[in-house]
């Protein structure tokens, strides 16, 4: 791009977003690092898609219910326990609502993506997945969508199939999907969104296809949902699974969405307090949905800390998080490739805001360690993707993702030092 | 700066150019070696003859340059030595490298002083190390050969 277009497309995107601003909310940017030559280091934090950083205002929801709210939730009669129970619930509404489900009734809270998959696999899974039956998954899932389904495959003799990608450009090859479909497939388990290419799947067409042939379709949302808005409804998915520390939350709190007639057919997924209605000493009942599904004691704090994050999102507002992610995305991209021996895996033509690359010979631990000295921080790694990185030859790659407070001036930033690590591993001469 | 430690001028060399890099004499010993973490992976063949000495040692693999630099190095360390001497060479740097001695034991070793710098990052260490215990479990597949 010339110099005048980069201009005007960094001032295009600042009126989408004023970055510098929502800096502000998040004080962990504001970190710098010392190095022993005695300059001081910005942090540029790059690697959003493994976690993301923290605003002000979730730090405030967590330390507010410490101070002013802590107490068991759903049992006490005293006010502490209303504050808290009421808290907890009205987060509950705030999912609900991010996501357009129409019922609280079908938000579990869960400790994350992978115990929502694992929820699914283990209480619908188990009682719905018979001997011969068939579970279609993508050959790019996360570790997280692939284990369960492996796991639950084995216990009830059930097939794997898995829809392949291409190492071109890392999109679903979906034309081999109506060959993958039998009278036998069950459930299709797939990502909105790459975490390691940055791929946006088609899904709105795939749930549709699984539909008209009668089959269940869970969604792993962990990348998806904190970068693009979601509409359960729109998407009529009948499983969504997402982490609340990746979209600004906490850790350890996550969301299962499922369709009320899915949660109701059902079996409990752990015992324990809570979860029951009637218990005797030989049999129990079980409470009503949502509470069925959340045994012991919840992660209170964390719940309250995912709706306080939720605020803060739609606050700024989804569609201009997509729209400014895509913008910085696209040209980091271009820069990227200008760099000779630049290998950028995923360039499919909707993605997001992860790239997954390898710079010449240079292994992706070197790359890490050298950005990291520089302030800047990347993954390195086959990124919970084993698979992925054997289809495509590779032990590992170097991945850089984005969140809407990331900056063009960061990715020039970026640039530079990618272009210096090439020198340093000796690359730059050859 | 820091990076210069762990990636100091003899690390760098080995690992752009490789000592003993190549297939070895498919009569030796054979291991192979990875780290699943990271991907690395590495092939050693080591021919051991009749009074004990490391005749010829190959490698072939992929991985960071510390570890590739580690492999190169403890080829270039090894080879022409007896197995006596092999052994406390590997004790000294898997020791060292495990915080168990002070690293100051790599000193009368060449160049592998260069791997003290890694210390410094340990999450590193294992990269520095797959050599090390590859060359341990050829050493112990050759034992029971034997």
């Amino acid at each position: 791009m010339p110099d005048q277009i980069i201009e005007s497309e960094i001032m295009s995107a600042q009126t989408i977003i004023n970055v510098k601003k929502i800096r502000e909310d998040f004080p962990i940017l504001s970190e710098r690092f010392t190095s022993s030559d005695g300059k001081g280091k910005s942090l540029i934090y790059f690697d959003n898609a493994a976690t993301t950083q923290k605003p002000q205002a979730v730090l405030d929801a967590l330390l507010n219910y410490y101070r002013h709210q802590n107490a068991n939730v759903h049992r006490a009669i005293h006010r502490l326990g209303e504050r808290a129970t009421a808290a907890y619930e009205e987060s509950r509404q705030k999912v609900a609502r991010f996501i357009n489900s129409p019922s609280t009734r079908e938000i579990v809270f869960t400790r994350g993506t992978t115990e929502a998959i694992n929820l699914v696999a283990h209480s619908w899974g188990r009682k719905f997945i018979n001997r011969g039956d068939e579970i279609v998954l993508t050959e790019m899932e996360h570790h997280s969508n692939l284990i369960p389904w492996q796991l639950l495959a084995k216990e009830r003799e059930a097939v794997l199939r898995f829809i392949p990608f291409s190492k071109a450009n890392g999109t679903l090859q979906i034309g081999n999907l109506d060959h993958l479909i039998t009278e036998k497939t069950r459930l299709i388990a797939l990502t909105h969104m790459s975490n390691v290419f940055g791929t946006i799947n088609p899904v709105r067409g795939i749930i549709q296809k699984a539909h008209d042939h009668g089959i269940a379709v869970l969604l792993d949302g962990a990348q998806a949902v904190p970068h693009l808005p979601t509409d359960v409804q729109e998407l009529d998915c009948d499983f969504l699974a997402f982490s609340g520390h990746k979209m600004c939350g906490p850790t350890g709190i996550g969301v299962l969405y499922a369709k009320e007639k899915f949660l109701e057919d059902m079996d409990p997924y752990q015992g324990g307090g809570e979860m029951i209605s009637s218990v005797w000493l030989d049999k129990a009942t079980w409470n009503e949905l949502p509470h069925k599904f959340e045994a012991g004691t919840p992660n209170i704090a964390g719940a309250i800390g995912l709706g306080a994050a939720m605020d803060y999102l739609r606050a700024v507002g989804m569609d201009k998080i997509t729209l400014y992610e895509q913008k910085l995305t696209t040209y980091a991209l271009e820069r990227m490739q200008k760099i000779p021996e630049m290998k950028i895996f995923g360039m499919a033509p909707f993605r997001g805001a992860v790239i997954s690359f390898y710079l010449g010979q240079i292994h992706p631990h070197d790359m890490a360690q050298y950005l990291d000295s520089e302030g800047i921080a990347v993954r390195a790694g086959h990124h919970c993707a084993q698979p992925v990185m054997r289809k495509l030859g590779i032990p590992a790659t170097t991945r850089a993702s984005f969140y809407f407070y990331n900056t063009y001036e960061e990715v020039d930033r970026f640039i530079e030092i990618l272009k210096k690590a090439r020198e340093f591993f000796g690359y730059g001469t050859r | 700066m820091e990076l210069d430690e762990l990636y100091q001028d003899i690390i760098l060399d080995h690992y752009k150019h490789p000592h003993n890099f190549g297939e070895g004499d498919s009569s030796g010993v054979v291991v192979e070696s990875e780290n699943p973490v990271c991907g690395d992976h590495i092939k050693l063949v080591v021919l051991i003859d009749e009074n004990d000495i490391v005749q010829e040692v190959k490698f072939t693999g992929s991985g960071c340059a510390i570890s590739m630099a580690s492999a190169s190095m403890m080829t270039e360390e090894i080879k022409g030595k007896p197995l006596s001497e092999v052994k406390k060479i590997i004790n000294d740097v898997l020791d060292s490298m495990r915080g168990d001695r002070s690293a100051d034991a790599l000193d009368e070793h060449g160049d592998l002083a260069a791997l003290k710098g890694v210390m410094k990052f340990p999450v590193r260490v294992k990269c520095a190390t797959l050599a090390w215990h590859a060359i341990k479990d050829a050493l112990e597949k050759n034992k029971k050969k034997t």
